[in-house]
């Protein structure tokens, strides 16, 4: 138990990603949606960092420039997302997701 | 004591105060000393543990890990919960930095450094910017119906119960745990190895700019 | 028997706890003891305490070099001590000179009567007001976040001090990448900024957390750009190593190394005050137009807390430009300019020798000293220029900063790349450009030492006799 290995943090990168998962699905505003997605990529970037250092090797290196591409990635992302929201917020009057078929063609 | 009471009646909220403020400052000066912990910083000489203890003692490294661990998982679960987008924000900024300092426990330094200064400091303040242009009022929530809630419930309950699964059952190939990279390999590699995925990022990055300035620009007439 | 209502809600009765009483008897006791010797001796416990902290730190480095030689426990300790009552401190004086600074700025005195030499004691009193007023937090508040953010702004600046450099060997934790955690405590700063003007609840501090925002995101980027450039040029995100790069006397602080670096020190400064929301870039706060901005709910301890941030986080910048641009802790004489009959006693290995290295060659001394003149600077400009509107602050960033930034990263890279350190273009640039900050350095002084002789004072643009109380 006070041994830490590559389980512990994979167990706990699992819960981050339900987390992440639960919140996508439960949330009508859009940046919740979209703090559910940033939870997830945190998760998956846990798992990456854990098994590069855990597998030995050379594999640290690579499982860091991942990490890194996916948080660079994350805030690509996010910026968009919030254009899109304002855009979605200016034409709609809310941000509610479960209105948006109100786009639709 | 008729004096001191009237005093102390004034002081009795700023007492608690000053206690927080107190543990808060034990706690600041705590959370580096437990987070430095597991072998310094690369060129860390006289640091405490790498002297006394030869190396990350694994004391420190569970004592680390179970700390900003549970306060990861902890915050993680409670934006499942919480119905206010800042205060969801708020908790994602403690997921955010609990996260880096496990990476500062799995010595991927500037790994941890670059999470607090792209998330914690941009990419949070985006979603919050998000929020404040998007919001009427800062108690508008919208209600979510019961069922919506109970499946996705059971959905990520299931799929944490497949990923548990997953790891617990699987033998994964173990090797030696490495020890930190320095900034400078990490940096050369971007430049060699990886330097196709890290120009295409680059394109990615002006692309989105370009994108996000475009979808987020006020129409004239 | 008449029953009086008294228009307010009465109060309960304090219940206190067991450590609160304790807390409340040690402060009691603390203060009957020192009172009435502070009252008596105010200054000569000033300068004691001063010149008291200075020779303790030197006795206590000097005592862990020797018996704690392996084991650097006792230097942990020490460190983060220091550095926390170091943080604390800062504000204490900080805000006394910033007082002094408007005052003669604007031709007033200042604080002048508390403790006695100039009211130095002045911030103390403030503080002890602060802490006796009532802990107000607004009914229609997000009282969780309202409660939070204090600590959230002043958390991360603390931290900062970790791997901020007072030496070469004056440091808390070497990584390999001080910097970057210097920049991301920056950086993180801004949330609680932000959660204290949502969780207020009110338009202005609404406002000001919007303008905070958007002037964080945007004012990073051109300082991330500046901050690059010392990084190029020694090859290493170490404060430590870049720090020791410039200790061979003034000509060799990075600034003057080419005419990039000079203008992005200048530039770099020009960030740095937006950053910590310094005038002329304090529009998260600007009180003639947000009432107080994101403080206008806050009041008491609270509020000073967000006041120790701030100059804390003024002094972390200015500490920050002085290891990146400004030779950090090394003085402006050179190893090699010191004549052999000083050497042999200089470069002794004794402890008489080792303070006057610290004092000559360099050291924390030097550190914190050039570091709160950069900290006068930004209360100077703080004191002089008006406050710019919100599209002017977004102009300066996005179309003249950026750019700008760009093209000194583009012209050092290519400096590093065709320049060689012992070209003559090199020593040319590196000898102009220190000896034109020199010279405008004893210039400004020779003005201030002949308007103190002729006891004749510069007012803006006016020469007037001495002011009262010089």
């Amino acid at each position: 138990m006070l041994e830490i290995g590559l389980n512990h943090y994979l167990v706990l990168a699992a819960i981050i990603f339900c987390a992440g998962v639960f919140s996508m699905v439960s949330k009508r505003n859009a940046i919740g949606v979209l703090i559910g997605v940033e939870l997830v990529l945190n998760a998956v970037n846990i798992n990456f960092v854990a098994f590069g250092k855990y597998s030995g090797g050379n594999t640290s290196i690579d499982a860091q420039v991942i990490a890194l591409f996916v948080i660079v990635l994350a805030a690509a992302e996010a910026a968009v997302a919030v254009a899109i929201c304002t855009n979605y917020y200016r034409n709609l009057n809310t941000i509610d997701i479960d209105r948006g078929d109100a786009v639709s063609g | 004591m008729g004096a001191n009471g009237e005093t102390v009646t004034v002081l009795k909220p700023q007492l608690k105060l000053i206690l927080a403020a107190v543990i808060a400052c034990m706690a600041m000066t705590a959370a580096p000393r437990v987070a430095m912990a597991s072998g310094g910083g690369g060129l860390d000489e006289g640091g405490f543990v790498s002297d006394v203890l030869g190396g990350s003692h694994p004391l420190f490294e569970a004592v680390g890990f179970y700390l900003f661990g549970g306060l990861a998982a902890f915050s993680a679960i409670a934006i499942c919960f919480t119905k206010d987008v800042v205060r969801m924000a708020i908790w994602l900024f403690a997921t955010l930095g609990a996260v880096a300092i496990l990476y500062f426990l799995l010595t991927a330094y500037f790994l941890g450094v670059i999470q607090i200064i792209v998330y914690a400091g941009g990419t949070l303040v985006l979603l919050i910017f998000g929020v404040m242009l998007t919001t009427k009022s800062p108690s508008m929530q919208f209600a979510v119906s019961k069922i919506g809630l109970a499946a996705g419930g059971v959905v990520s309950l299931l799929l944490f119960a497949a990923l548990m699964g997953l790891v617990l059952g699987t033998d994964w190939q173990r090797g030696e745990p490495t020890g930190s990279i320095p900034v400078a390999t990490l940096g050369r590699d971007l430049l060699t190895t990886y330097l196709v995925p890290f120009e295409v990022i680059s394109v990615l990055l002006l692309v989105v700019m370009i994108g996000a300035a475009y979808l987020a620009r006020q129409e004239r007439e | 028997m008449t029953q009086f209502s008294t228009p307010w809600v009465e109060r309960n009765k304090p219940n206190l706890s067991a450590i609160e009483k304790l807390m409340v008897g040690v402060a009691m006791s603390v203060a009957g003891l020192a009172a009435p010797i502070l009252r008596r001796f105010p200054a000569a416990i000033f300068f004691g305490a001063v010149a008291g902290g200075v020779v303790g730190i030197y006795l206590v480095a000097l005592l862990s070099e020797a018996f704690l030689g392996e084991y650097h426990l006792l230097r942990d300790i020490l460190a983060v001590t220091g550095v926390s009552l170091f943080a604390a401190h800062i504000p204490l004086f900080a805000i006394w000179w910033e007082r002094k600074v408007a005052a003669r700025i604007q031709s007033r005195m200042g604080p002048m009567r508390v403790g006695g030499w100039h009211g130095w004691a002045q911030s103390m009193a403030d503080g002890i007001k602060l802490i006796a007023k009532e802990d107000l937090v607004p009914a229609a508040a997000d009282a969780a976040l309202f409660r939070l953010a204090p600590y959230v702004t002043l958390i991360p600046v603390v931290i900062a001090f970790l791997t901020l450099p007072f030496g070469a060997h004056w440091i808390f934790r070497n990584m390999d990448v001080g910097l970057l955690v210097i920049v991301a405590m920056l950086g993180v700063e801004v949330v609680g900024v932000i959660m204290a003007g949502w969780g207020s609840n009110s338009k202005w501090t609404v406002y000001g957390a919007m303008r905070e925002a958007c002037q964080m995101v945007s004012y990073e980027i051109p300082m991330g750009i500046s901050l690059l450039l010392p990084v190029l040029t020694i090859g290493s995100l170490n404060l430590v190593q870049i720090g020791d790069a410039q200790a061979g006397g003034w000509h060799t602080w990075l600034a003057f190394q080419s005419p990039f670096m000079f203008v992005a020190a200048v530039a770099y400064y020009i960030t740095s005050l937006a950053s910590c929301k310094r005038a002329p870039f304090d529009l998260p706060e600007s009180e003639s137009e947000l009432v107080a901005g994101f403080l206008t709910e806050y009041s008491g301890i609270r509020w000073s807390l967000f006041f120790f941030a701030e100059y804390v986080a003024m002094y972390i910048v200015a500490a920050l430009a002085v290891v990146l641009f400004f030779g950090g802790w090394s003085s402006p004489i050179s190893p090699e300019w010191i004549p052999d009959w000083m050497g042999r006693f200089l470069f002794a290995d004794n402890a008489a020798a080792r303070a006057a290295q610290g004092l000559i060659l360099g050291g924390p001394i030097w550190m914190v000293v050039k570091s709160f003149f950069l900290v006068f600077v930004q209360m100077w400009v703080r004191w002089t220029l008006p406050r710019i509107r919100i599209d002017q602050v977004l102009y300066s960033c996005i179309q003249v900063l950026l750019p700008l930034m760009l093209v000194l990263l583009i012209g050092q890279t290519l400096w590093v790349l065709w320049v060689p350190e012992d070209s003559l273009l090199a020593m040319v640039t590196r000898i102009a450009l220190s000896s034109f900050t020199g010279l405008a350095g004893l210039g400004a002084c020779w003005i201030i030492f002949k308007a103190r002789l002729k006891k004749r004072a510069l007012v803006g643009v006016l020469a007037v006799e001495q002011l009262p109380g010089a």
